[in-house]
């Protein structure tokens, strides 16, 4: 009970203190708008009154936490699953493709940095390559691939998890060259008094000392595929998904529907992050891993 | 076949140079050595006389550039490809992710050894050590002491003839390395191994060894062998003994003479 409290009371605290932040922030960002309404209704609100004015307008520059809360529960427990304003129906577009995406990915960085740990020449020729490929601007090359992968006739799914597909496969193929190179002189030395042969020292040793580093890219991966997903999900034309969601808001100046898909999106993220991090807790102790 | 059995390690005229980006580094220079079957050799000297790289060269883990060296009559290389020696680092080199038994099966494993032949040798190696009753405890629940006893027994697991230790208690407090020390002694009288032992110890030296080969550094070379009057039996009281200061301070006249840190 004593890591519950201590994550949870200094959790809590920065987040009751980002809540204040927020209402302040909400009063200040809404007043010129409010301001501008009683003008021209020829009304002078109490600044008590004024306050709560700009705590409940219909299209809020900064919308209240309370607004978001309630728009965010209305669309997710009120409205049936299958209707598109569901968040949980949207949330779930996003999360199938992002869990594809995010598989391919994690496939895809172990296989290359299987390449460049066992031949030489992938780890010159490709590395590079790999690190040219993450500054590209993603927004950038999302469109191009839907459009491409469109004109062939693929679309849907698979679009969108390829652009998940390249964000996430980067720091998989990092952390796992750093992982199958962490073993120590000593244990190659040991495996090469056995003569061992390449695949053996591969799964008997660089395999399981990866495990921990595959892992820890994995969290960063799930998330980063999940922004994948989203941006994927912009130039789709805002069929459905957490990102159309996004973009309709955008559209319409629905700020509280942005923000409590904002909201649904980081949900999801944490939950992801969550997961993984469950995940490698449990493969650690099954692989003889020391409790913390 | 004359009869004769060859001898386990014999190098000729031994000398490896590495080449660093400060120049060449000649690590071993001229060495001569026959090490016969069951002996007990220590190898000691200060750092960077060599003694770990010439046991690195009887391993086949460093490549000599120049004279020969043979293994069991063969090369180093073919002998290590036989799997002819166990091999004790200075750290227990476990795997954390196994445990001690599947630890001590690691070579079996490589081997391609049967479920069956693996577990009856697990049992054995284990028992010599001591370590019955730790098969399924992780590395990191066990003391360094117990690490290293179950990195010897991996090293022993395969039932090669010759034991290959660098340093093996070097990082433990003394009275459990006097322990380890015991323990060795007897299990190499049980076993009849041939061990090489590298150390810069001199009372473990001398205890433990049947000869001592003393080195000096830049370039490492062999300075003095001093054959041990020892009895085979040796409590740890013959520390006391005079037979054993006089070993002792041979050895350490030995390293005095080879001594180049005060020039």
């Amino acid at each position: 009970m004593d890591t519950f409290r201590d994550k949870l009371i200094p959790v809590t605290s920065i987040l009751a203190g980002v809540v204040v932040l927020w209402y302040v922030c909400a009063i200040i960002l809404n007043a010129p708008f409010q301001r501008d309404l009683d003008t021209r209704a020829n009304e002078t609100p109490e600044i008590i009154e004024f306050i709560g004015k700009t705590l409940v307008q219909p299209k809020p520059t900064l919308p209240a936490p309370h607004q978001v809360a309630v728009n965010f529960f209305e669309n997710t427990f009120l409205r049936p699953i299958t209707s598109n304003r569901s968040l949980v129906y949207n949330a779930w577009v996003t999360l199938s493709s992002t869990l594809l995406g995010f598989a391919f990915g994690t496939a895809l960085g172990i296989i290359i940095a299987v390449g460049i740990v066992h031949v030489a020449t992938l780890d010159r020729s490709l590395m590079p390559w790999i690190i040219a490929s993450q500054t590209i601007p993603i927004l950038a090359v999302a469109p191009m691939i839907i459009v491409v992968l469109a004109a062939v006739g693929i679309t849907g799914l698979i679009p969108k998890a390829m652009i998940s597909t390249y964000l996430s496969f980067f720091p998989v193929t990092v952390g796992m060259v750093k992982g199958l190179r962490s073993p120590e002189i000593m244990y190659l030395d040991l495996m090469h008094t056995y003569n061992a042969s390449a695949s053996q020292t591969f799964w008997k040793l660089r395999v399981p000392a990866s495990v921990p580093f595959l892992f820890t890219s994995m969290k960063v991966a799930v998330a980063a595929s999940l922004v994948g997903a989203i941006v994927g999900e912009l130039p789709t034309g805002a069929v459905a998904g957490i990102g159309a969601k996004l973009l309709a808001g955008a559209y319409y100046s629905q700020s509280i529907d942005i923000w409590s898909a904002l909201v649904a999106g980081s949900i999801v993220a944490a939950l992801l992050v969550m997961v993984v991090g469950i995940a490698g807790r449990l493969v650690d102790r099954a692989m003889g891993g020391r409790p913390a | 076949m004359t009869g004769i059995s060859p001898a386990v390690v014999a190098a000729s005229k031994l000398g490896l140079t590495f080449q660093t980006n400060d120049g060449p580094v000649q690590a071993l220079s001229n060495v001569d050595l026959t090490i016969g079957k069951g002996e007990f050799v220590s190898f000691i000297g200060p750092s960077g006389c060599g003694k770990t790289t010439l046991l690195r060269v009887i391993a086949d883990l460093e490549k000599p550039t120049s004279g020969t060296i043979s293994v069991n009559g063969m090369t180093a290389e073919q002998a290590r490809e036989k799997r002819a020696y166990g091999y004790v680092f200075q750290a227990a080199a476990l795997f954390p992710w196994r445990t001690i038994e599947r630890n001590v099966a690691l070579p079996l494993e490589i081997m391609g050894l049967s479920r069956a032949a693996q577990a009856e040798r697990i049992k054995r190696t284990l028992d010599l050590v001591n370590l019955s009753g730790f098969e399924k405890k992780y590395p990191w629940q066990l003391s360094g002491g117990m690490q290293q006893r179950a990195s010897i027994a991996r090293a022993l697991a395969f039932d090669a003839d010759l034991l290959l230790m660098d340093e093996p208690f070097g990082a433990l407090d003394e009275i459990v390395r006097d322990h380890l020390n015991e323990q060795l002694l007897e299990l190499w009288s049980r076993t009849n191994k041939t061990i090489c032992f590298v150390t810069h110890s001199i009372p473990e030296a001398v205890y433990l060894s049947t000869r001592i080969v003393v080195m000096s550094p830049r370039p490492g070379r062999v300075s003095d062998i001093i054959e041990s009057t020892l009895p085979r039996e040796r409590p740890l009281g013959i520390r006391e003994t005079p037979e054993f200061l006089a070993i002792a301070a041979r050895v350490r006249d030995g390293l005095r003479a080879g001594h180049s840190y005060d020039d």
